[in-house]
């Protein structure tokens, strides 16, 4: 197989010929948990139709199935591959449905933490002087309280304010209010000091000197180029977010169980721990785990494959 | 000036620990026989006239005295009131206790009587409905009190045991002549702080995370009952795991109500015991027929309204299924809304309606609501035995038959006013009767009332007019008869779908023995050591 000149390689082609992907494909343990991550996500998202059972259907419950154990398990039925819960609903696929609110959440917070992380940090990043300040001292402010705790207040507040009725509908926003406005400051300030290196150099300078206003440097320069050590932040912080959603819920302030994320599947099944019924909290919580150290390792890998000083 | 703050806060921790250790012998060193407990839900209030609801009269039943005393097999013996006896048709003579006095050493006189019955029967009262026939109270002289009923009432006695005596100079002077309101959300003095002469005294209240009774030494039945107990700490822990871990873990010393799951593991645990005896108490669903429209269903008319709808409901709910799965025995499938201990109850009114999905879908189909319908069902998640769990089986049983629920699952200090304020169609309600009496079910469960415990919103002249006839009856044989037509007539109705009477377990240390009774109420002053 030879290029030839006047065929210049295709998109596809000039990708999977990159630097990222070589150092993506010659790590197995990266190939193994892009493949895990994949896996969760396309489960999530198409959960009616990978699912074996619609869980939250009171209709298709049957009680009489409750705590039926895993299927290689003595007195387990085909039917169920990971056992039942209290209710008698499928464990794996009360874990499909979970993944869908966790992910959901993780994603959402995640992108309300770079909406005001990043817009903070640039403007900050690139005005610099009492702005500067405000911002980064607000910041500080933010950092010192442990992000678990302002999710806490957060969704404490909320309670107080959104009337019984609605909080179940509205229990998943506040989730993600309470995990994204608590996760902020970390992405200011890495957008803030790539932002303080980038404002400085030549590209902008010469758009200054042509008179393209602020804000579309900020946007249509900067912003591309300090996005690399965010995208990075961002994985990382999508594992920080499910965890955290995970500990709100495991506390009983997050989702209510009619539509229960891993954290409130593992909170319930925490009560049968000690009876004996140790599959309605064990697979949710290795489900966790698994999806958690997935995205962890591709975070890494990824820091490790755009830092420049690594290559 | 560094090195002087430091050594001075050395210092002062040095006193802190040792002020510590001090306390700690000393408490010790006062309080042998402490009783550490838990239970899923603390006591709505220390006002014991506030909520008629077995946690908080078993809470106000430790620090105050009834004139009556319902004792371990829940038969009703001397309390404050030594003797008593009918002196006319309509009215009952109380010879009190002499020398009793209350724990600020205030005299208790025929005074205190008087004030705690008006109170009751106050406005704002929960406890109207046991002295719904008492019209006056007369003091004869400070040691006797006459009690006038508006007709002849052979049960008063019984009613008065879940009356608390309060002292009257107390509440005058912290301005709680008044139960406490808690529809209208109201705070008083009373709701923190008590003044009985009961057994214990309020050594420190934190609602909902810790109450601790103290012995109190002067009491009088101190000579009658074993009274072991110096101290009393009690935490609510709403989470079922948590609470069998503080037990396992020798944390708490008594769990009064162990999830049932756990029980064979906390048997096996050596130096613990499970015990178990039938309560007085049945747990069901009820419907609100009273309004036109509902709050929460998708329907412009009320479909609890026609009974079709009602016994589809019944017929939906497989209640083996809930006994087997959720209770793992431990409950008896019911088929009215009393328990087989209540005077007035017998085993053909137990009977249930037979499950049968199919049938349930034809009566809805014949109601009109061939595809269902969907609604709200409101249910408390830390006051009874698997309460939420026996929620959501019938949220999925219900959804067979075509009826949609949705669960909404709350604390049981916002789900009863729900009931009592009448803003829920569907609800999950426990029913004890203290008095042993089916009058007790009739007054609050059926008879009549814009407010209460009676969410049904069901009105039925004729059902009030005989449960006011069954109070002042005196025939024994002809009220027995009133009674049993009266629960064939509101069985047959189908106001509540009945789910099953509850049986009492009980998890606790074997360091001690403590009997128990019929309406959950610990008896901490039979305890005995071993």
């Amino acid at each position: 197989m030879t290029i030839t000149p006047d065929s210049p390689p295709s998109r596809f082609n000039r990708f999977m010929d990159s630097d990222l992907m070589f150092s993506f494909l010659s790590s197995k343990l990266t190939v193994v948990s892009a493949i895990i991550t994949l896996i969760f996500f396309v489960a999530a998202i198409f959960a009616p139709l990978v699912a074996p059972h619609r869980p939250f259907d009171p209709a298709t419950i049957d009680l009489l199935d409750a705590f039926t154990p895993p299927v290689w398990a003595e007195y387990g039925d085909a039917r169920f591959l990971l056992g039942t819960d209290d209710q008698g609903r499928d464990v794996l696929s009360t874990i499909i449905y979970g993944c869908r609110i966790s992910l959901l959440v993780g994603f959402a917070a995640v992108g309300l933490s770079l909406l005001i992380g990043v817009g903070v940090g640039l403007l900050s990043g690139f005005y610099g002087g009492w702005l500067d300040t405000v911002f980064m001292r607000l910041a500080d402010v933010q950092l010192t309280v442990p992000a678990i705790l302002t999710a806490l207040v957060i969704d404490g507040i909320a309670d107080l304010f959104v009337p019984p009725s609605m909080r179940e509908t509205l229990s998943i926003v506040v989730l993600i209010l309470a995990i994204g406005l608590s996760d902020w400051p970390r992405y200011a300030r890495v957008a803030r000091s790539s932002t303080m290196v980038e404002r400085n150099k030549e590209y902008v300078m010469a758009a200054r000197v042509i008179g393209v206003g602020s804000f579309r440097i900020i946007l249509r320069h900067i912003l591309p180029n300090i996005l690399g050590p965010i995208l990075v932040m961002a994985t990382i912080g999508l594992a920080i977010a499910i965890t955290t959603e995970a500990t709100l819920s495991f506390l009983g302030v997050g989702v209510p169980p009619t539509t229960p994320s891993l954290g409130t599947l593992i909170r319930i099944g925490n009560s049968f721990l000690f009876s004996g019924e140790w599959w309605i909290t064990i697979f949710p919580s290795l489900a966790l785990v698994l999806l958690v150290l997935a995205v962890n390792l591709l975070s890494d890998w990824l820091r490790d494959a755009l830092n420049p000083k690594l290559r | 000036m560094k090195l002087r703050s430091t050594t001075a806060f050395a210092a002062a921790r040095v006193l802190a620990v040792a002020a510590t250790c001090l306390s700690v012998t000393t408490m010790s060193a006062a309080a042998e026989n402490v009783l550490r407990w838990a239970a899923q839900g603390d006591a709505l209030t220390m006002d014991p006239m506030s909520a008629s609801e077995a946690p908080t009269i078993a809470a106000s039943r430790k620090i105050y005295d009834s004139l009556v005393y319902p004792d371990k097999d829940v038969k009703f013996v001397a309390g404050l009131a030594t003797s008593w006896e009918p002196i006319g048709p309509t009215t009952w003579e109380f010879n009190l206790r002499q020398g009793v006095k209350f724990h600020d050493g205030s005299d208790f006189t025929a005074e205190d009587v008087k004030f705690s019955i008006e109170r009751a029967k106050s406005e704002t009262s929960d406890y109207q409905g046991y002295i719904e026939s008492v019209t006056g109270v007369t003091i004869v002289d400070p040691m006797t009190v006459h009690i006038e009923t508006s007709g002849p009432n052979p049960i008063l006695p019984n009613q008065l045991a879940t009356i608390f005596i309060m002292s009257k100079a107390w509440s005058e002077a912290n301005d709680v002549t008044q139960p406490q309101d808690r529809s209208a959300g109201e705070e008083t003095f009373a709701v923190r702080n008590a003044m009985g002469t009961g057994p214990y005294k309020l050594a420190l209240r934190e609602p909902g995370i810790r109450t601790v009774l103290e012995k109190n030494p002067d009491w009088w039945g101190a000579g009658e009952y074993p009274h072991e107990l110096d101290r009393i700490e009690f935490t609510p822990i709403s989470n079922p795991a948590t609470r069998v871990a503080a037990l396992l873990s020798g944390e708490i010393d008594f769990l009064l109500d162990p999830p049932t799951q756990d029980l064979a593991r906390i048997e096996n645990t050596p130096g613990l015991q499970v015990k178990q005896v039938a309560q007085v108490r049945t747990i069901f669903l009820g419907m609100n027929q009273g309004v036109d429209k509902l709050l929460t269903a998708n329907v412009d008319e009320n479909p609890f309204k026609d009974i079709r709808v009602r016994q589809a409901i019944y017929h939906a709910i497989d209640v083996n299924a809930i006994q087997r799965k959720v209770m793992r025995g431990f409950a008896i499938p019911a088929g009215v809304v009393t328990s087989p201990a209540v005077h007035g109850y017998s085993e053909e009114l137990d009977e249930r309606l037979a499950y049968d999905p199919e049938k349930a879908r034809t009566l809805l189909a014949e109601a009109g609501y061939p595809d269902g319908f969907s609604i709200q069902l409101d249910c408390p998640n830390d006051r009874y035995i698997n309460d939420e769990a026996i929620c959501q089986a019938a949220v999925a049983m219900l959804a067979k038959v075509g009826i949609d629920v949705s669960l909404s699952a709350i604390s049981k200090t916002l789900h009863f006013p729900k009931i009592h304020n009448r803003e829920t169609d569907f609800y999950m309600l426990g029913w004890g009767v203290p008095t042993l009496d089916s009058h007790f079910a009739f007054s609050y469960l059926y008879k009549s009332a814009d407010e209460g415990w009676n969410g049904t919103g069901w009105v039925d002249p004729e059902v009030d007019a005989m449960t006011d006839a069954i109070e002042v009856e005196i025939d024994l044989a002809k009220r027995d008869q009133m009674i049993a037509d009266l629960w064939k007539n509101v069985d047959d109705n189908v106001n509540y779908v009945p789910i099953h009477h509850k049986v009492i377990v009980w998890a606790m240390s074997d360091k001690f023995d403590m009997p128990m009774s019929a309406d959950n109420d610990p008896r901490f002053r039979y305890l005995t050591y071993r």
